[in-house]
């Protein structure tokens, strides 16, 4: 007994009719460069960023907290400034509990969506080079008809930057709980969380919901002078993205080091 | 005929331009099964390449503005030499063609107050040019081609017609044509045919125009016994690129003159103001400043010698460049960067900035561009009625830039996109009426034949001619000898050559097959453009006197008797016949314009 | 000044072809185009490629060179090293109808599909009243030339030829955000947007705004703008809630 397949085509630009080219792609280019940029880029932030929230410790070094702990809502956190909502099995890192907010924010961005999508899932690696895949259906249904919740992780992160701001703030008291105060973490906790919302006003949802949603600007001077300033950050959406990303994970390394007694943090006054 | 495609209309549009797709979006909505051919995709003809702006005197920014200047300033710019009645209904009428536009979508920009913005141009008393950016013809052609989508009007794209179709009494029938990308013929029976196939200029090596421009309509209604008028009047943009040597003649927008740049020569000067005819002195400013001034106080002070009609900036650049002091590459320079900021011209000219900046590497915020002088405009075209477009031929209307009278011996920047719209719907509107009242007549069958077996002669004959080198050959003739500034012996030396040509073209040879075969659709292309260019040197030779597009070194002056005369080219078998024609009798109350304004 | 280019163009029609070796002059300032045209008149005369203006505004010459969606008249072979090969190959996400020139009708069928412009009635004067800021976005959209790079190079289609009856690519997505955006229109093309013309299945990659000749962000200033509003519709119960309990005014 034999069985006729019909004949398969390799995924990429063939179809019946079309220039009979065999190569994925003609380009001559190192067009493979940039995805592997990103890979590599965002597996050390995930490598680095789950051995983190696992870790369970070295989170906290008065008057600095890590932006992965914060805001800490457990009663085993480290350190007493935090809303202690809940006492959970203590094998879980308070971490695992907010993480999902600032994950799911980048996660769902566009600009990020672009990167992976590229990247780890090569839907396409490149302009005009070919993708793996047979079939491709987009973000047309679960789970990446979800990306459309992106506009809520937005009001989330909102909160997020709200609490990681007074985090900032807090750190300018000293370890006794006496204001003005300001080490080195003290401008490192106010550079991450400047970062942060420049990073969250950039977002595409945001730029929609403070005018771009609108088709007369003219009849709304406040909301389009708004639009135009978010429009202006979101030009540069993609390096705010990075950058912040990278901002994170340092900010992280650098209370890590405090906490270890790796090092001391330098006071300005 | 087992090989033809055959399809029957109302209303046959030639041509998917402005003048075209406006002529079937009207035919269409007053209820005409309408059809439109055209040799390229839809939304690629050449009006996309118009960027200054469509005039009408809307009063938008000026409320003195009105028909009547418009109508005066088309007049003189045509040296009087219009068609009175075209230039009269086309002021009239710009106005109400450009507001229907927005009701199809276009999008233009503002003035404060909310209105279609409307700037400077050559020519124009005022500023009255509606525009979008630097890229208005994109616009036009992208709303009408939305609209005509809208309407559901049949379009056959990639389709050239090679004859009109005529039945026995005379009147229209159809036409014949092929599908570039088959190399299938197909017959459109229509009893109203509109030709809206543009211009000439590839009959010139230095142009602004497409691979289009091959003159199809003027050969086409020649052959189908109509005359054209006057098609000595070639216009000569005077800013084209002319650097590097592939992109020789690609248009620069005369807006960037209308927004503050300014012509130099080699020594630095402003030579402009060594130009400037007895004619137009009166309205032209005598010094640079007040030359400066005007661009902001446009009332105290009288517009810079830039602005001048373009025949006249034309000549002046070539002067200078004879003279020796032109730019490096054979312009002169066009100055934007030293009198704008930056920003303002990557603003007001985005499109120009983009072409020099990808063209030519050269930056035009920083340095000046260099210039000269492209063939860019064909004022002679199809003798049409005013008022319906019909030409001659029962049946056969032609609007657009393949329609003549309008424009004179000279063309207004501006005036040409508000010439596609305003006689576009009249020709449209009464060719769906004449073909309401009109049975379709047969097509006759030996007419099929007989244009079959012509198509394909190409491919029957061996041993000639590649067709690339008889266009080129033409292209220099007409670029060298009936060019901008024209003698006698020149022009007739031109004759000579083209009757040379004509034989040539008798003996081409194409190799290939018939599917999109550039080689063959030129060979069918070269006797339109024999014919045209032959039109363009007889009508050259027979005006003695230097008028608008038409400038003979042998006869300097404009003669008021050669103001009264209309040259008409008919077509006698194989050649072209003329007669001279007077000029029609503006009737008082509009002569009396001239003295008012 | 002049030299001799090593070219590689794409001849052959829709039962096949293949990639031809060819030695071409190039002058200077010359670009692809010139270089295929000189091919045309001076070593294959049938050699077929669909061009119009010649100067960036017409949007006919589209093709891939060296591998890239690129307008042929607007590429300069300065770009190239003297010793590199030039591979000219037609758009590969089209069928193909001969060497360079590619059947497009895709993109005129999904033109066709878009419920058309609705304007709103004119001021008492007979003029529409539109301030600058509020027709720049839309303005922004419609300097689309159509040359269709931006439909050949999204990977939606270039590589499933079977999603294109449910996608209608870059171009005329931002058709319908250009029309949802302008303010003049009254029609609500969102939900067709997703439903219709499959704005669900673009995965923000950018290709489209690499290509696009014009320098349209197509993806940050239609697509995404477009999927929001989308969200708005269909996705956002807040938004869905507020402008069906009258909060929301559809501006």
């Amino acid at each position: 007994m034999t069985t006729t397949l019909p004949p398969r085509r390799p995924p990429g630009p063939h179809a019946p009719g079309r220039a009979t080219i065999a190569a994925r792609t003609l380009r001559t280019d190192r067009w493979w460069l940039q995805p592997a940029i990103t890979v590599a880029v965002l597996v050390a932030f995930i490598a680095y960023s789950t051995v983190r929230a696992f870790e369970n410790a070295h989170y906290f070094a008065e008057p600095y907290i890590s932006p992965f702990y914060s805001p800490c809502i457990t009663t085993a956190c480290e350190g007493s400034s935090f809303p202690e909502l809940f006492t959970g099995p203590s094998w879980i890192s308070p971490a695992l509990y907010i993480l999902v907010v600032p994950l799911g924010f980048r996660l769902t961005c566009y600009y990020y969506r672009k990167a992976y999508y590229r990247s780890f899932w090569m839907s396409p690696p490149a302009c005009a080079v070919a993708e793996p895949h047979r079939t491709y259906t987009g973000e047309t249904r679960f789970p990446l008809l979800f990306q459309n919740v992106h506009r809520y992780f937005f009001y989330l992160g909102l909160l997020f930057n709200a609490v990681l701001t007074y985090d900032a703030v807090l750190a300018f008291r000293d370890e006794r709980g006496e204001w003005f105060h300001m080490g080195l973490g003290t401008l490192v906790l106010l550079t991450n969380a400047a970062l942060l919302w420049l990073y969250s006003l950039s977002c595409h949802s945001c730029r929609h919901i403070v005018g771009g949603r609108l088709n007369h600007f003219s009849r709304h001077p406040v909301r389009y002078r708004l639009w135009g300033w978010v429009s202006a950050l979101n030009g540069r959406h993609m390096q705010l993205a990075w950058v912040s990303l990278v901002g994170v994970a340092l900010t992280d390394l650098y209370v890590r080091m405090l906490a270890t007694g790796a090092f001391d943090d330098p006071r300005f006054f | 005929m087992t090989d033809l495609q055959r399809a029957f209309y109302d209303v046959l549009v030639i041509g998917a331009g402005g003048a075209g797709l406006r002529a079937a979006i009207e035919a269409a909505e007053q209820g005409a099964r309408t059809a439109v051919v055209c040799k390229s995709l839809l939304g690629k003809a050449h009006t996309v390449m118009a960027e200054g702006g469509i005039a009408a005197a809307m009063g938008n920014v000026y409320p003195q503005d009105g028909w009547k200047v418009h109508f005066r300033d088309t007049m003189r710019g045509g040296k009087m030499l219009n068609h009175w009645r075209m230039a009269q209904l086309h002021a009239q009428e710009a106005p109400d063609r450009v507001r229907e536009l927005e009701d199809w979508g276009a999008l233009f920009d503002r003035t404060p107050e909310g209105l279609i913005s409307q700037r400077d141009f050559g020519g124009h008393r005022f500023a009255r040019l509606a525009h979008v950016g630097d890229r208005t013809g994109l616009e036009l052609i992208r709303t009408l081609q939305q609209r005509t989508v809208a309407l559901g009007i049949d379009v056959y794209m990639e389709c050239t017609v090679t004859r009109l179709l005529r039945a026995h009494d005379g009147r229209m029938a159809g036409a014949f044509g092929y599908w570039r990308e088959s190399g299938q013929f197909l017959a459109l029976q229509a009893p109203a045919v509109v030709l809206a196939t543009g211009g000439i200029g590839k009959s010139y090596k230095v142009t602004s125009n497409s691979w289009e421009y091959t003159g199809d309509g003027h050969s086409l209604a020649l052959q189908a016994g109509a005359s054209l008028v006057n098609m000595e009047f070639v216009q000569f943009h005077p800013t084209g690129m002319v650097w590097p040597p592939s992109v020789r003649g690609i248009l620069v927008t005369e807006s960037v003159r209308g927004d503050g740049g300014i012509l130099k020569n080699s020594a630095g000067n402003r030579f402009m103001f060594d130009y400037i005819p007895d004619f137009f002195r009166k309205e032209t400013a005598e010094t640079e400043e007040e030359a400066d001034r005007w661009y902001t106080d446009k009332t105290n002070n009288r517009r810079p010698p830039e602005l001048l009609p373009r025949d006249e900036v034309a000549r002046a650049i070539n002067s200078e460049v004879k003279a020796g002091r032109g730019s490096p590459h054979g312009g002169v320079f066009l100055d934007i960067a030293s009198r704008r900021s930056a920003e303002y011209v990557r603003k007001r000219l985005p499109s120009m900035y983009h072409q020099f900046k990808e063209l030519a590497e050269v930056d035009i915020t920083a340095e000046p561009m260099e210039v000269g002088p492209t063939c860019h405009y064909v004022m002679g075209g199809v003798e049409v009625d005013p008022d319906t477009e019909s030409s001659v031929v029962p049946g056969l209307y032609a609007a657009g830039e393949v329609a003549g009278g309008m424009h004179g011996s000279n063309r207004l920047g501006g005036n040409s996109l508000s010439d596609l719209l305003v006689f576009g719907r009249r020709a449209g509107a009464a060719a769906s009426a004449y073909a309401r009242e009109t049975d379709a007549a047969p097509l006759r069958e030996d007419d099929l034949t007989d244009a079959t077996r012509e198509a394909l002669a190409p491919f029957a004959r061996e041993g000639g001619e590649n067709p690339y080198t008889v266009q080129h050959d033409l292209q220099t003739c007409m670029n060298d000898l009936v060019g901008i500034i024209r003698t006698a012996a020149e022009v007739q030396q031109a004759l000579d050559r083209i009757e040379e040509l004509k034989i040539r073209a008798k003996a081409l040879t194409v190799q290939g097959q018939r599917q999109y075969n550039p080689g063959w659709h030129l060979a069918l292309d070269l006797p339109h453009m024999l014919r045209v260019s032959e039109c363009i040197a007889k009508a050259a030779l027979e005006r003695e006197e230097s008028r608008g597009g038409h400038t003979r070194d042998d006869f300097p002056g404009p003669d008021p008797e050669w103001a009264k005369i209309n040259v008409i080219c008919t077509a006698d078998g194989e050649g072209i016949a003329l007669k001279r024609q007077p000029l029609p009798v503006m009737p008082d109350e509009l002569a009396a314009i001239f003295e008012e304004h | 000044m002049s030299y001799d280019a090593r070219l590689r163009v794409w001849r052959g029609d829709a039962s096949g072809g293949d990639l031809q070796d060819f030695t071409v002059q190039v002058n200077e300032g010359e670009v692809v185009l010139d270089i295929i045209h000189r091919l045309q008149a001076t070593q294959t005369p049938d050699l077929a490629v669909r061009w119009n203006c010649k100067a960036g505004k017409c949007g006919s010459c589209s093709a891939e060179i060296n591998g890239r969606p690129r307008l042929m008249c607007l590429t300069r072979m300065g770009t190239f090293g003297e010793e590199e090969v030039v591979t000219v190959t037609p758009m590969r996400a089209f069928p193909v109808i001969r060497d360079l020139v590619t059947d497009v009708s895709f993109n005129y069928e999904k033109a066709a599909q878009i419920p058309p412009f609705t304007p709103r009635q004119r001021d008492a004067d007979g003029n529409h009243r539109m301030q600058q800021v509020d027709v720049e976005r839309s303005q922004e959209f419609r300097k689309c030339i159509e040359c269709f790079l931006c439909q050949d190079t999204c990977h939606v289609v270039r590589d499933h030829e079977e999603n294109k009856p449910a996608f209608a690519g870059p171009r005329f997505l931002m058709r319908i955000a250009e029309l949802e955006m302008h303010p003049l229109d009254g029609v609500d093309r969102r939900r067709l947007a997703q439903d219709h013309f499959g704005l669900g299945m673009c995965n923000i990659t950018k290709c489209c705004s690499e290509v696009c000749p014009e320098g349209i962000h197509i993806t940050d200033n239609a697509l995404i703008p477009l999927k929001e509003r989308v969200v708005d519709r269909k996705y956002d119960p807040l938004t869905w809630l507020g402008s069906k309990i009258g909060l929301r005014p559809k501006d």
